[in-house]
């Protein structure tokens, strides 16, 4: 009988499989990727890397000295103090992140973490990044969601696409995106600009494409103005799928079609804008293995860093990247994610 | 998910000198240049960076902040003035504590 390792789904539970399995599910997720993305499938060098990391019998495993990289985070105060509730301020998070948790930096944010409404709340946002810029070391960014949807009827100005297309209204839907567009970018930019000049380090753009390939124009858009106004602060960019939906189909970015871009096209259009870091998202499967997820995510993570001018930092959190689709994802299978994007992928952060 | 990732593969932050390669990180370098940068600067290998023995006295020499208080030294804002002279790089909230206080 073949010798059976514990490894985990996509969905978080445990299951054992044999090598012959774990290998072939190396094997398919690569090739998904390749075929998806139209770019080179991992070299059996790199699957046997990957067999050896999903296969040790260790619980957790971790890069080899010198391997190590830093970290960036989305959703960054909302992690203790809302999701885990614990009864802290925003402040006291940014300094137990530094102190206890060993950050190499923090995004300070709004639990309506949207650009659009920070706006009325402007002046205490910019007053907790003063107060924590005075009490932190590590890098402090500012971050929220572009979030086009919120642009929409009836809380927005714009009529909704995600209505008037199922109703065969094309025209009236891209006409309502591209509106929405302009009130994102004005919003962004007011919104960073103000945060920068209350001290922030850096702007993270987060879950970019989350409404589809406007809500990845408007992005750029402000990022460029951003950068022209600021240009040594540092901007994060992280996306919210591996793929630019096509929500309108033919907006561009420097003449290039935004819809369906992959990460390593996305990362061009990127440092195009005047990105620092590109935050790169690859999504999880539940049905599919570890083997299967983490092999497509080295595939695409790998392309994008060969590409990339700037650093490229993976979103590991719950269901991106091969991480599994829970809210409290295993340990073991974090850190096989963390190692192989790391060591094969060649990562610059998480 | 913090403490996997951070045991996993991060550097360490202010237990060694995660914070100071991630800021020239958002000066667009790639992590190994950014390591060889900031390890030029502090004048160690670059192996050192992620290593707490070492730089928790460094960290402590140069009073760039570490992840335990002592007294008469340097937190926070005071520690990022160091920083910035360090690398070389301007910081913004440096810059606004300057023009805050009229220096």
């Amino acid at each position: 009988m073949s010798k059976k390792y514990l490894t985990r789904y996509g969905d978080n539970y445990l299951e054992e499989m044999t090598e012959a399995e774990i290998r072939q599910d190396i094997e398919d997720g690569t090739l998904d990727a390749a075929d998806r993305a139209q770019i080179p499938a991992m070299t059996s060098d790199d699957m046997d890397h990957l067999f050896e990391i999903i296969s040790n019998p260790q619980k957790i495993v971790s890069v080899e000295p010198g391997n190590e990289v830093v970290v960036t985070f989305d959703a960054g105060t909302l992690k203790l103090c809302v999701r885990s509730d614990i009864p802290m301020d925003r402040l006291t998070a940014c300094v137990t992140q530094e102190r206890a948790l060993g950050s190499d930096s923090i995004e300070l944010c709004h639990v309506d973490y949207s650009y659009k409404p920070i706006k009325p709340i402007i002046s205490e946002e910019r007053q907790t990044m003063e107060q924590v810029q005075l009490m932190t070391t590590i890098p402090v960014l500012y971050g929220a969601m572009p979030n086009l949807g919120l642009y929409t009827k009836p809380d927005g100005p714009c009529g909704n696409w995600a209505e008037l297309l199922p109703a065969g209204k094309i025209a009236e839907a891209k006409e309502a995106q591209e509106e929405a567009v302009q009130h994102s970018i004005k919003d962004i930019v007011f919104v960073a600009s103000s945060m920068i000049e209350s001290g922030a380090d850096g702007i993270n753009l987060d879950t970019v494409g989350a409404s589809g390939d406007a809500d990845v124009k408007a992005s750029l858009e402000a990022v460029r103005i951003i950068k022209q106004k600021y240009p040594t602060t540092g901007i994060e960019m992280g996306m919210a799928g591996e793929f630019n939906l096509g929500m309108h189909g033919e907006l561009t970015f420097d003449g290039e079609i935004l819809a369906g871009m992959y990460p390593h096209q996305q990362v061009r259009m990127a440092e195009q804008a005047g990105v620092d870091i590109f935050g790169l998202v690859v999504n999880t499967n539940s049905s599919q293995s570890l083997a299967w997820n983490l092999a497509r995510s080295v595939t695409l993570a790998k392309e994008t860093v060969k590409v990339a001018k700037i650093p490229v930092h993976a979103n590991v959190g719950m269901g991106v990247g091969g991480i599994p689709l829970s809210i409290i994802p295993a340990a073991d299978a974090v850190s096989r994610v963390d190692k192989a994007l790391v060591e094969i992928a060649g990562l610059d952060g998480l | 998910m913090t403490v996997t990732h951070v045991s996993t593969a991060g550097m360490g932050g202010i237990r060694s000198a995660g914070d100071l390669v991630l800021r020239m990180e958002l000066q667009k370098m790639k992590i190994n240049e950014a390591k060889k940068f900031v390890a030029d600067k502090l004048r160690v290998s670059v192996s050192d960076l992620a290593d707490c023995a070492v730089m928790k006295d460094l960290r402590e020499e140069l009073n760039i902040g570490t992840v335990q208080s002592r007294p008469d030294a340097g937190v926070g804002i005071q520690t990022k003035f160091r920083i910035a002279e360090l690398l070389g790089i301007p910081i913004n909230s440096v810059d606004l504590f300057k023009k805050h206080a009229g220096l």
